[in-house]
Order: C-alpha cells, then structure tokens, then sequence
C-alpha cells in the first residue's frame, strides 16, 4: 500500500479524505495551506522532511523496535552490582499495575473535580513519605534526585538570605555538577574534606570553613559512597549554632531502620524515589522530594506544587487543592521561586503503591535485610587477595567502596573481566576519586541472593588471583 | 424498544449530550483503611548462612542512627492497595477516557499503546545507566536516531534529551546562553533576556532562576509579539530572547524572523520554545526562522503520555557553534558504535544524573517511526484543520468571541473569550469549565496573568474525530445555554463529578492548611498522631 | 441563617450631572440645576443590578442599609428584607448622611460595604472610616478615576457575591480620587489622591494548576521594592510618587511615605515629604536625579493624576532616561490591553514620554509598555 492508497492513519482519526474534506468545505478553506498563509513563505519548508521510512503496520513498528532493543544485555541476564543513584530493587507487580492504569497514564492537569484521583493519589503519597520522614510537607516529585538537591540548596539561600553552601567531599561529582550550574547565580559552594579512614564528613573541616556567611550545610546520608555518616547530630548543631540550615539527601528505601535526619537535626530533607517502586529504566525512573517542617518561611520557599486537602460542600467529604497562599514580604526573595512544571509525577503515584504494600514491618525488614547482605558481601570480597572492602571503616547501608590496589589491575581490566562472567561490576570511581586509588562503588541490593554474591566473589578471586 | 433508546439517544440523528457521572468512590485516605498486621507484600528473606556470618547488622549502628519506631506506614494487604488505587484511578480523567481537547497548551493527544508496550520490554526497564557501553547499544541507538530525527524535524545541528520536561529545557538553553556569553567575557554586560507575555510562564521563570533580569513584551493590538516594543527592549545588555511560537493564542508570528534579526543584531541569542510545535511540523521549522536553540516537549507534540504530570523529556537542540555547551554526556556513532562522550570541557555540566527519561523518548521514536515525514505533516495539517474547525463552531456559541486576529486562521489552538457571555449573564469561564466537567470533559482557562478576559484555551490535536469535536463543541454551548436559563445550576457545578464544590479557605490560613496526613490530623482534626 | 452582612449606601444624586451635560455633581446648586433639566437619578437602578446579582444569598445575607433612597428601596426591589438605620430628609441626602451611614455600618460590623456612587461618595466613604473593612463600589457616578469601583453593575455585584460566599478572599488597596470639579469646568483637569481603601479582587476562583498562581499584590510590591531598593545608589535625588507600589519602596528603606504626597529621598534618608513643584525645581539644583512613579487610579496614568506636583517642567529637566516606572503586574493587566497614558498639561512633554517604556513589575522583572498621551 502506499500514500495514496492510505485511507486513514489509526491515530488521525481526520485524515479519512471524506472526513477531511467536508471539514475543509465546513470551515471555507480549499486545504490546510489556507491556515498556513500568515506564515512567511520564506520560512515555509519546501521539501518533505527527510525521516525514516515509516512503518505503518504496528506489526512492523514492534518488529523493528523490538529488533535494536534485543542489541541491549538486561540485568536480568547479567548479574549487575551496580549503584551509583539508580538501583535494582524488586519493583511490586501491583505498583506496575496502577502505572499502567490508562487513566493515571494520560491524565495531566485537570481540576481537583475530573482529577480528584491524581490529586489523592499524590496528596497519600507526601503523607506516606511523610511518615517515613517524619516531616510535615513534602513536595509533588521533581524530576529527580540532583533536582531535589540543587532546589534545596536554593531554597535554604532564599530563607537564610545568605549565599554560601558547604558540602561534603564526597558527593557525586555529577550532582555537584548540577549543583555548580543550578547555583551559579550567585551562590559559592565550598567542599569540605572528610576523614580517609571513615569517610565521615570532617567536622574540624566544617567548623573551619563554617561562618555567618554561610546558608546552609548540605550531606548525604547515607553517602554517595555507601557509608552511613554518623554524626549528624553534631553536623547540625554546627550549623544551626551559625544560624546556617542543615539539608540532608537520604535514600528513602534506608528509612525503615536509619533514622529520620530531622530527628538528628536535618531542616530540609531530599532524595530521589527511584527505590521506591521504580524500574532502572537506563535511568529514567529517576523522580526527587525535598520535605521540611511546616513552618511558613520553608513553605513559602517550595518551587513545586504542594497539594493540601480542603473540604467541600458535603461533610465529610475529602478535597485538594494547591496550599495558594499570598505570599508577604518575608517570603520574597530576591531570585524569584525557580519553577513549577511537569516533572514526575507518576513515580510519586508510585511510590505510594510502593510504601503502602511495604508498611512499617516491609520497610524494616528490607531495610534490614540489604543491610546484612551488602554487610556479608563486604566480609566475603574482602577475602580476595589485594582487595579491601569495604574502603572505610564506618557502618554502610547498600553501597560500600572495594579497593583493588593490592591487586596490581585497574577496575576497568577488573570489570571487562567480569563483564565477560556475565557480571556488572561496581561503578569505577578511579577518576572521581582520584585520592581512592583503584576503587569501585558496588550495591547489594535485597534482590541478590547469596548465590549471587558468592558468585560474585568466586569470579573476583578468579580476576584478581588470575 | 430500540426506538426508545434511539429517540433517547438522539435528535434528528444528532447524539444528545450524554448522562455522564464520574466516579464517585468516596474513597477513604489510605491511612484510613489501615488495620494493623496486614501486608501488602513480603520481602526476601535473608539466607540463614548470611544471617550467621553478618549477625545483627542493626547493632552496627549508633544508637543514633537507629530507627527507634518504624515508620507509621497504613498496614494493608495487597487487593486492598489494589483496589484503593484502582478507585483513584477511576476518579481521574485521563485522555484515554475523554475528549481532552479542553487541556490547551498540553497536546493531549493519543500515546500510542504499543509504544506503552514497547517501553515496558525488559530490554528497557531492566537496564543500568552504568552499564558497560557494549551492554546497551540498543537504546543508545533509539536515542542517536531519534536526536536525528529533531535535528530534521528543527534543522538544528545537536541535541540533548536529558532535561526532564519543558520547563526544564528551557532551563538549559537559559544556561547555554549564560556560558556562551561568559565565553566571550560578556557574562557581567548581558544579564538581561527578553519574552512575551503570551510564551509559557516559564520562559519568564527559567530563565531568572539562571540569574538573568526578565523584560516580558506585551502584544499588541492583533494580538501578536510587539516588535516596536522589542526594539524598545535590546540593549547591549540583551542577553538573548526566548519565545513560544505560535503563542498560546495560536497565532503564529509573521515577523518571527526579524524578531530574530533584532535580537541578532543587539548581540543576542535567540531559543525556540516549541512546545506549540504540533501545528507546524514539516511546515517550517527554527532553523530557517535563524533561531540558536530550540526545544520540544516530548510528552506533548511527540505522543508520550503525561503521567499526571511526568514523567518527560525536554529535547533542547542548538546549533554547531552551541554544540560545545550541550549537557553531558552526548551520545555519538562511530560508524559501528554508540558512544557516550563526556569530554566536553565547556559543558555546562548535568542537567540530571544520566541520560534522560528514556522510556520516553523510545515512546517519542516509535511514534515518529510509525508516521514517517508525510505522517507528520499529516498530523499537522489535521490539527491545524480541527482546530479551525472546532473554531467555527465556538464562534457560533453566542457569547464566545476568539480575540485578536480578527477572522484570520489559528494555527493548533486558540484562546476563547467568555466575555460577552459573562456580561450578560454574570456567568465566569471558570464556573463554565467546571460544569463542564458535568459532561466527561477538562476545560482550561489559561495561564496566569489573564490578559484575556474570561479565557478559555482549547487545543484539539490530530488525535480526535470530528464527531468528538461536535460533542465537545456541543457540550460547551450546552453549559452557555444554561448560563442563560439557569445560571444558578452552572454557578454552583460541578454536579456529577467526584466531589462536590472545594472551599478554598483553609488552603490560604497557614493554621489550616495541611499538606500530609499527619499535619491534617494534627491541625485541623486535633489528633495525635 | 444568618451567615454575612452586607452594608448598602445608595447616593441617589450621583451621576445625575452627567446625562444633562453637566461635569459633576456636587453641591446642591448642581442637583437642582441637573433636576431642573430632567436629569433621572441613575445609581439607584445601577444598585438594583447589582443586589440582583447577590439575590441567591437572600437567605443567608443580611443588608443592612439606609432608609428610602439611600439603600432600602433598591433592597426591597430585589426581594431583599433590609434592616434599616439612620434616618435621612428624602430628596435631601448629603455628603455627611453617607459618612455616617459608612461608620455606622463598620460599628455593626459587616463583612463588605457596597455602595453606589462616584470619586465623591467613595471620597466621603473614605474620610468616614479609612481603610478600616473591604468596600467595593458599584460604578454610578460621572467621575470614575477612583480605582475601587467594578467595571460595570453587575460585575460589582458578582464580585461582592464571590467575595461574601467565601470563593474570592483577596484584598487589595484601591487609589480613591477626585477632581476638583471647579477646575474641570473650566477644562483645567487636577486630580487629587485622597487615600486607599480595601477592595476584593478576583485573583483566583478556581484553581488554574498546571503552573503556580501569580503572586498576589502585595508581594508583588515588595518584589519590586526588592528590585529598586538593590538599584538605588548614593549620588542620586529620588524623586518618589504617591502609591501602594512606591510605598513599599520607601518603606523597605525604613522610612514613612506621606500616603499621597510627593517625597523625596536621598542617600536613604527623606530629604523632603509632600512637596510641590518649585520646592522640587529648587531640589533638582545641580544634582543627579531619578523620578520614580506608578500609574495612579485605575486607568494606568503615571504623569498627570494625582501626581501633578512633578511638573513638566521637572519632567524636562530629570529627562527620560532618568524616569522609573513601578508597577504590580496586576495593574497593568487591569488595563485589559490599553496602554499607559500621561497628560502632564505640557504636549512636548507629553510627546516625550511617549512611545514604549520600560516598567518595574517585580525583582529582576520588567514588561515594556506602550505609553500614549
């Protein structure tokens, strides 16, 4: 079949020649060049764009998609120990269920009347969050986790009205990328050392570099490289005695067992949702939070939407609505509130499927249980000749750092070799880190079993002692 | 007995308006529905071998990093987390379920359910960004062909799918023309960047959040950008300008170009915010109208469904002498190979942490491969057509006018006026839309400042038959009528929707309002928590 | 129930010059004079429209009004059963029985205070009771410059509905003014700024949600006195105009602005309150100078109302260049596409100022708009 035999392409239900005409006959124009005449014919395209052959059968269109997807080795034929702000979790059937739901699939922003069920939806998702966190606002996803944290940062200058933020030394070099382009109006970022040994974030450092200039002290816990940073309670009592904010980025999936951060003094919270329900997606089910108190000065800060309930008409009924309030004089700062627009929303949906199948006894024993596998990985890798694992002496969550120096092989010889294995070796942090040496960032998640790991150790014995 | 039904049904052949209802579930919060021991999932169980050699992982913890409770999560078992969300879902309007032409602006066209299928493969949701290269050379090629595709589609020379949405995009090519400026010792000198009122709000926002001042041109008198005043704004302090074209009037602008030029000329550089692209695919394109950078909204012109509100991608496509401050990484072709490259000195760094959403931008490539050049210009021509069509039939609601631009054409949407009908009857576009949705449909006023009186903007896409452009168009002259005969009925709708009229009041008292359950519970209901 | 109250004032003489040809009025004389030609009283009409517009609250809303033509008449013509104060010498109202049915009515505390009228009763309504609750007027007068009128009667009574059911709960400051009516007689236009009242305003109905609300005005102001407070240097004599917006500016320099006078500012102190013109021409000697000014009224004026003091002469002698106008995006929205004017009695000056200028509508934020003399 070709062009002319085409009577109607399925998604342009119009473009039926019969249809078209008689709407065209309807409106008085002889063809869709009559709309186009107020457009100068100098910037009218007078070729036929050179794309791709189509594939007009969706037969076809599967065959060929499907095709250079199938050039692509999964997770699941590969055993993969690979972190690094992604991560393999068990994502619940039921949470792909209600994702899938066309009406949550295609909706977009309707009223709080057609859409009450977006709204609700989203309204139990910063409520379970909520909990999780113990925090009283919580905002509609952004897009993700580095979002959440240059946001948070901004949002932290706006209410201190200062402009000068100290972070942690080891924080991702791409979200301090983020943070520097997020944050150049205007903002200095200092980097504060952190303790060789332990990794912990060096508080001489801090309290060194730490002054009435600064707006905020921004940490991880736990860190970018897996280790649980456990003073933060004296990280913001520094702050806080230099009238600066303390913001923390936390992996929501550690919170069934690690403590809230606003219980160790944390003022702005943030982090990425992608643990909670979310395929990896090559990294597209990326989604980010930032909570705080209820206090007005933090409230007034949030770029993003925040949904709050309201009554209606009808006792007893539930309704939501944007928290709209007239902002005064000591909420206007100076750079304006960034932005809101589509972000991602329906991992935030997601989420909460997520957290209310887990419940409080879900949350604790995955959290609990990732914890003592990744603890029983480190104390078996650290078994292979040259390796030490895990890097720093401290307590770790999912993520921890193996040095390979003792082994005389860089990582990346280290990961072809287990990419050979059918293995996904950790992310190799040789060049983040350059002071780490030959190190790698590996995750255990709850998904691997101990099969897995020991397998994972029998073809690094292999490698290394090769 | 099929008489009746016909003669219930329709008028002269004519359908009568339906008896919609929305569903109502009165559904509880879910913290409501918790009854303690429930579970909704388990979780697996570690090897008992582990548990010997690692013993109680907990204690390693400090005392203060230990969490004393867990969380107050709801305890449900899992078909009640199923039908609770399947109830909320139900309660949402989505485009699969309505005529969504009422959603102007966003494109709500149809997303194609086999690309929903193709982006649920394994091969898509089972990959680590991390992954070695030769691990992923499948989706590194949807997204090398499909950054092919918009450099075709724009006639731009590269670009990125990593900003997470429109917003975002724009975003970007605020921080490129910040590093192209500074590049040139010129950061300090152009800190200004120039709009219109009728671009997307977040021209304005965006692009002051990356530290410029904002200078926003009002129309003029036909409704379209004001060069004079455009004139009046360059400065050797013009950083560059950033506009929507055609504006969410759905007038495309005929003086685009020298717009341009003048911007040019004071120094500037020029971007493209296409998310009004629908209309004028395969009919003209930023290249040609001289723009620097551009971007388009995959969620909406390209078919990737909305998700409530994401998840999205912003592609943002700029010129060779751009290229350089693109974020990082950009994806290249050896000729054999998909490479990511991050050896770019002068990027402006990360937008997000990987790639982009790309989940959507396989569904934005499928989508394309499935019309090809003629398809596009087919979906084009018909949402130009419907538009226009949609446009006669408005202006026959009496009491609707479609300002500016007297009697010239619309490009893919048009903001309505309720003016003459809020005269007469005292009737607001917003009671209006809300009794709309008595009938099954959204219905949007416009983005705020309403420079239009009592607006209503409307965008019907290639994606609707014109049996759904007579039901909507026919809804809305409904409600019109009972703005005249009734208007106490359309004051006070909606009626048949999920919940009845929303007062506002508490969402303003910041002693009242309540983000969180737990905040609603303890401010509103006294309740410990 | 009894869930609000509303005050009514009628003033039955406003707008009766008009029709006949006469420029206002005031004054008996006047009334006699425009009864004398057949004049009809047109407020109370207009006052009917709008309470039509409120009739489905009649069970739940309290009017309460002054008697006859002041108020209780148009009630009643609406179905509505008033409860009436005061009392007045029908066919004999003043300017003195609606200030004392303004504090009366604020002694009894209602919710909004309705009136009818023009500049004069919304000038009475003011000096009565300041800007003690929200007021909304219901246009019937020749001289609408005031800013606190609705567009039309029905608009005012739909406003005063959505304000009383609890769907519009903003307020904003609304300029109340007036011409000296001798002058404008003798085509000499002098506009005065008497002061602000409360007036609801429609910023939200229902929730637009795909993006956030625009701020309200309030905060606008304070944005753009951020923007101005950051750009005003040391070497520079402000010259600062009478406004809500320029308030903000003085006040987040910490000093009190006279309400509707013209200040001037130096080095952050105020250097001088309330001045007219040849105490500015005397200021301007030999110094760096910068006019800032807001569009006065509710028909975007920035020279001319209720800011003459800042002559053409001044204007000629600062320049242009040195000309800053403020104005809250809401202001210049409410002109629905018109542009801003001037009309500073000098068409040179006039001409100058024409043509596109730049206005200060919040921090780092700034809309170009036509200016037409």
């Amino acid at each position: 079949m070709n062009e002319e035999q085409l009577t109607g392409y399925p998604y342009i239900p119009n473009s039926v020649p019969a249809v078209k005409e008689q709407m065209l006959k309807e409106v008085r124009a002889e063809s869709a060049e009559d709309f186009y005449e107020d457009i100068p014919e100098r910037l009218r395209l007078k070729e036929k764009m050179n794309l791709p052959q189509p594939l007009w059968s969706e037969c076809a269109l599967k065959r060929h998609v499907e095709g250079i997807l199938a050039k692509n080795k999964t997770c699941r034929e590969y055993l993969s120990f690979l972190g690094a702000g992604c991560y393999q979790h068990h994502v619940p059937a039921v949470c792909d269920e209600v994702n899938q739901r066309g009406e949550f699939l295609t909706a977009y922003a309707g009223e709080p009347y057609d859409d009450h069920g977006r709204f609700q939806a989203l309204f139990e998702y910063a409520s379970m969050m909520g909990e999780l966190l113990n925090m009283d606002v919580v905002n509609v996803p952004t897009y993700d986790g580095f979002q959440a944290a240059a946001t948070s940062i901004r949002m932290a200058s706006r209410i201190a009205g200062r402009r000068e933020v100290l972070i942690s030394r080891t924080i991702s070099a791409e979200k301090l990328s983020k943070i520097r382009d997020y944050c150049k109006p205007g903002m200095e970022i200092k980097l504060i050392g952190y303790d060789f040994e332990t990794g912990q974030l060096a508080l001489d450092a801090l309290k060194a570099e730490i002054s009435s200039k600064t707006a905020a002290v921004y940490m991880e816990n736990p860190s970018y490289l897996g280790f649980i940073e456990t003073r933060g309670d004296d990280i913001s009592s520094i702050a806080h005695d230099h009238g600066a904010i303390c913001i923390v980025g936390v992996d929501p999936i550690s919170l069934g067992i690690l403590t809230p951060p606003v219980e160790y003094g944390a003022d702005i919270v943030c982090g990425d949702i992608q643990p909670l329900g979310m395929h990896m997606q090559f990294g597209g089910g990326q989604a980010g939070f930032i909570a705080t108190r209820g206090e007005e000065k933090y409230v007034m800060e949030y770029p993003s939407r925040l949904f709050g309930m309201a009554p209606t008409s009808v006792e007893g009924e539930y309704g939501f609505g944007d928290v709209a309030y007239e902002r005064t004089s000591f909420a206007v700062r100076e750079e304006g509130k960034e932005w809101v627009g589509t972000a991602s929303a329906l991992w935030g949906i997601t989420a909460a499927v997520y957290l209310a199948l887990m419940g409080p006894r879900g949350m604790v024993e995955i959290g609990e249980g990732i914890m003592s596998r990744s603890r029983y990985a480190m104390l078996e890798i650290a078994k292979v000749k040259g390796v030490k694992a895990p890097l720093f002496q401290s307590p770790h969550f999912k993520e921890f750092v193996v040095n390979f120096d003792g082994t005389g092989k860089t990582v990346a010889e280290i990961n072809k070799a287990l990419l050979a294995r059918g293995i996904f070796g950790g992310k190799d942090l040789t060049r983040e880190f350059p002071e780490l040496g030959h190190s790698a960032l590996y995750c255990v998640t709850e998904v691997h079993t101990k099969d897995d790991i020991d397998r994972l150790v029998d073809a690094l014995k292999e490698v290394i002692e090769k | 007995m099929s008489q009746v039904i016909t003669r219930q049904r329709s008028t002269d052949g004519k359908p009568k308006l339906r008896r919609f209802h929305q569903a109502r579930w009165d559904e509880p919060i879910i913290f409501e529905l918790s009854r303690e021991g429930q579970r909704g999932i388990l979780v697996p169980q570690v090897e008992d071998e582990i548990r010997n050699e690692v013993g109680d992982v907990l204690a390693t913890l400090p005392e203060t990093m230990r969490r004393k409770q867990p969380p107050k999560l709801p305890e449900l078992s899992q078909p009640q987390v199923l039908r609770h969300y399947v109830r909320l879902s139900q309660e949402t309007l989505g485009t699969d379920l309505n005529i969504d032409v009422g959603q102007g602006t966003c494109t709500m066209k149809y997303s194609p359910k086999v690309n929903d299928q193709l982006a649920r493969m394994l091969e898509m949701t089972e990959l680590h960004p991390l992954q070695d290269e030769e691990t992923v050379q499948g989706i590194l090629e949807v997204m090398y062909r499909f950054e092919q595709i918009l450099k075709e589609i724009s006639g731009l020379d590269r670009f990125s799918l990593q900003p997470g949405a429109g917003s975002a995009a724009i975003y970007t090519n605020a921080s490129i023309i910040r590093a192209y400026h500074e590049s040139r010792g010129e950061a300090g000198q152009r800190d200004e960047i120039i709009t219109t009122i009728f671009s997307h709000p977040s021209n304005a926002a965006c692009a002051k959040t990356a530290g410029f001042k904002i200078i926003a041109l009002y129309p003029d008198e036909d409704g379209y950008p004001d060069l004079e005043a455009l004139k009046a704004a360059v400065s050797e302090r013009t950083a560059g300008l950033l506009i929507t074209n055609p504006e969410d009037t759905g007038l495309f602008n005929p003086k685009i170009e020298e717009f341009v030029s003048v911007v040019h000329e004071a120094g500037g550089l020029c971007a493209y915010d296409q998310a009004n692209a629908n209309g004028i695919l395969g009919i003209t394109r930023a290249r040609e109208a001289g723009f620097d950078l551009c971007h388009f909204n995959l969620h909406k012109t390209f078919s990737s469904p909305h998700g409530c509100g994401g998840p999205a991608v912003g592609a943002v496509g700029v010129t060779q002498e751009l290229a350089r401050f693109l974020p990082v990484p950009v994806i290249e072709f050896d000729g054999s190979k998909y490479h990511l490259n991050y050896d770019r000195p002068e990027s402006i760094g990360k937008i997000g942490p990987f790639y982009g959403v790309a989940p959507v931008v396989l569904r934005a490539y499928a989508w394309v491969m499935s019309l090809g050049a003629e398809g596009l210009r087919e979906v084009a021509e018909i949402a130009v057509l419907n538009n226009n069509y949609l446009l006669k039939k408005m202006l026959e609601i009496p009491g609707v006018s479609a300002p500016y631009a007297k009697g010239k054409r619309r490009i893919e949407q048009v903001r309505y006026s309720w003016e003459g009908l809020t005269k007469e009857t005292g009737v607001h576009s917003e009671e209006i839309g809300l009794r709309a949705a008595d009938f099954g449909v959204h219905y949007w006023t416009s983005h705020h400042p309403f420079i239009v009186p009592e607006p209503c903007t409307v965008e019907p896409t290639e994606s609707y038959s014109k049996d759904e452009l007579d039901e909507y168009a026919a809804i809305l002259a409904h409600v019109a009528e009972e703005a005249r005969t009734n208007p106490e009925l359309v004051k006070t709708a909606p009626h048949n929707s999920t919940i009845h009229t929303i007062d506002h009041t508490p969402l303003d008292d910041p002693s009242q309002w309540a983000m969180t359950w737990r905040a609603y519970l303890r401010k509103v209901r006294k309740e410990a928590r | 129930m009894i869930e609000k109250r509303l005050g009514l004032i009628v003033n039955p003489i406003a707008g009766i010059g008009g029709r006949v040809g006469l420029k206002g009025s005031d004054g008996a004389e006047i009334q006699k004079k425009a009864l004398e030609l057949g004049a009809v009283p047109q407020s109370p009409t207009r006052a009917i429209q709008a309470l039509e517009r409120i009739k489905s609250m009649k069970g739940v809303l309290e009017i309460i009004t002054y008697p006859g033509e002041m108020g209780e008449d148009a009630a009643r013509a609406c179905g509505f059963e008033p409860t009436v104060i005061g009392s007045i010498k029908q066919g004999e109202t003043t300017p003195e029985d609606t200030r004392i049915a303004a504090q009366e009515m604020v002694g009894l505390k209602v919710d909004l205070l309705l009136f009818a009228g023009g500049d004069g009763t919304a000038r009475d309504i003011y000096s009565a009771i300041g800007e003690g609750i929200p007021v909304l007027g219901i246009p019937a007068g020749v001289k609408i410059h005031s800013a606190v009128f609705a567009t039309n009667p029905i608009s005012a009574g739909d406003l005063a509905m959505l304000y009383l059911r609890g769907r519009v709960s903003s307020l904003r400051e609304a300029e109340v003014m007036d011409i000296d009516e001798e002058a404008f007689r003798q085509d000499i236009v002098s506009a005065k700024l008497y002061g602000y009242l409360k007036i609801p305003f429609r910023r939200r109905l229902v929730q637009s949600l795909k993006v956030a609300s625009s701020p309200g005005e309030k905060a606008s102001s304070e944005a753009i006195a951020c923007d101005i407070v950051d750009r005003v240097g040391d070497e520079c004599l402000y010259i600062i105009g009478p406004g809500t917006t320029t308030r903000a500016i003085t006040s987040k320099l910490g000093l009190n602005k006279t309400l509707v006078g013209v200040d001037v500012v130096f080095q952050g102190k105020l250097v001088a309150t309330d001045v007219n013109e040849s105490q500015l021409l005397r200021l301007l000697e030999g110094r760096k100078v910068k006019i800032i000014v807001t569009p006065i009224g509710g028909q975007g004026c920035i020279f001319g109302r209720g800011n003459q003091q800042i002559s053409p002469e001044v204007i000629k002698r600062v320049g242009k260049d040195n000309i800053i106008v403020v104005s809250t995006p809401e202001k210049i929205n409410s002109l629905g596409g018109r542009p801003l004017w001037v009309d500073t009695g000098d068409r040179a000056v006039d001409r100058m100022l024409s043509g596109y200028m730049r206005v200060v509508t919040g921090y780092n934020e700034q809309v170009i708009c036509k200016v037409s003399c």
